[in-house]
């Protein structure tokens, strides 16, 4: 019996209660066994999306598609607006693990400072979204719909991002448009300093040529209709991710303001409001990949 | 049993936590050096990966090989790998956490492997069986770079059944 007393003593009992044997605490290790079920959904959202591209001869080239900046017109600007949010993403998940790793000093100011910061980048990151979103759900664009022109943005049900038209297709097509949709795209691209209602006298031939002619309009077909419901399915489900860790934040700054933590006499709880905004940006990551890069 | 933990006298987390035996912490300058050192690396391979695309970008103005352009997007795949271990390993501290916990978290996600590879290659053997027994969705969507020969007795696409 003396033997075998000495030898537990030596024997240090992980799974037999009052020690955690990952030495995390319960919050945390659910938590993180959270964001990997999270993890689950998004990669099952971006393989779909992979499968639904891989099905198709022709898919858009991420550069037609996301090249406005807001304020900058119809300048072609590739990847700027998108590089700008990530740059968001990334500071803002720097911020917080500042707010974190002040917690772990108990400094309550510092944790207060950082997790404004954080909660700002977050506000900011989401305005970048909606001004991305409305581009794209309202700006029309020349598009070859059953043999003639017609003005469409990119919604669930149709985007113009499909391939280009060219040569006599294109002009047939002009040719069955109407005068009104043919004003309005030589006016948009500037080919005339006439006005609109000027344009609109102007004999169908003579717009038709001013068009067809000019290499700055581009008319394409309709692109495949998988691609709007992806991208705002996909990039909406972060944006909510976002908006939720906003809030998350948030309220960890109230609790902070309001001493709750203090009187716990520890900041553990900002360190999981951290591990989930640290994952939106991870997120983000492999949205920023599949979406506008490759 | 003179040394036995007394919760009132505890500061440390460990005072709500007791079954958590040692906690990782760092002191203020090799934290602040980590976090910048991290914040660095993820912003060069950001902007690494802007550079590539910009390049793809380019190539596309002309004819570029098909294979230069996957090789160029796979490269940004793994530079996209690399951020992700940063954030995950660093910022989310999972590489500070023990062995045994990562596992939980890292093992299951190699699942990842297999779907990426099942999925797409189903949707590749899609695309195929579409193009051999659906030859309207092969002519109007192949780009026509594509095409064996350009199509010059092709009717326009509304004349089409």
């Amino acid at each position: 019996m003396a033997h075998e007393a000495t030898v537990n003593t030596h024997r240090t009992k992980w799974w037999s209660g009052g020690k955690s044997p990952f030495n995390i605490e319960y919050g945390k290790v659910m938590m993180w066994y959270f964001l990997m079920s999270d993890a689950f959904t998004f990669g099952a959202f971006l393989i779909s999306y992979g499968t639904s591209r891989f099905s198709q001869n022709f898919w858009p080239d991420p550069n037609v598609v996301f090249n406005a900046l807001p304020g900058a017109g119809h300048a072609n600007l590739p990847l700027v607006f998108v590089s700008i949010m990530t740059f968001i993403l990334i500071i803002s998940s720097v911020t917080m693990v500042l707010a974190v790793h002040a917690g772990h000093n108990r400094n309550k100011e510092e944790v207060q400072k950082w997790l404004i910061w954080t909660i700002v980048g977050g506000l900011a990151f989401l305005g970048c979204q909606a001004l991305e979103w409305h581009h794209l759900l309202t700006s029309e664009h020349a598009t070859l719909v059953n043999g003639q022109i017609e003005l469409i943005t990119q919604t669930t049900r149709h985007n113009p991002w499909g391939q280009l038209v060219h040569g006599p297709e294109l002009t047939a097509a002009l040719q069955n448009s109407s005068v009104h949709t043919l004003a309005t795209l030589a006016e948009e691209h500037h080919l005339s300093a006439a006005t609109h209602a000027e344009l609109m006298q102007t004999p169908k031939d003579q717009l038709v040529q001013l068009i067809a002619n000019s290499p700055d309009v581009h008319i394409r077909e309709k692109g495949p209709a998988a691609f709007g419901g992806f991208f705002y399915g996909i990039t909406g489900f972060h944006g909510f991710h976002v908006f939720s860790g906003v809030i998350i934040n948030i309220v960890m700054l109230l609790m902070t303001r309001a001493n709750v933590f203090e009187n716990k006499g520890h900041y553990l709880m900002i360190e999981k409001a951290g591990l989930y905004w640290h994952f939106v940006d991870l997120v983000w990551v492999f949205v920023f990949l599949c979406f506008y890069l490759i | 049993m003179s040394n036995h933990y007394d919760p009132t006298k505890d500061i440390s987390p460990s005072a709500a936590y007791p079954e958590v035996s040692f906690h990782h912490h760092s002191d203020d300058a090799t934290f602040k050096k980590r976090v910048w050192r991290t914040t660095w690396i993820l912003s060069v391979v950001t902007i690494a990966e802007l550079a590539l695309g910009f390049f793809i970008y380019y190539l596309h103005k002309g004819e570029p090989s098909y294979f230069f352009v996957l090789l160029l997007k796979g490269i940004i795949c793994i530079l996209t790998l690399a951020k992700a271990y940063y954030i995950v390993s660093v910022f989310m501290h999972l590489g500070d956490e023990i062995r045994n916990f990562m596992m939980t978290i890292v093992v299951p996600l190699l699942l990842f492997i297999w779907f990426i590879i099942a999925f797409l290659a189903d949707g590749q053997s899609f695309k195929t069986l579409k193009n051999t027994y659906d030859k309207h969705f092969e002519e109007t969507t192949m780009p026509a770079s594509h095409k064996a020969a350009p199509a010059e007795t092709a009717p326009a696409k509304g004349e089409r059944q």
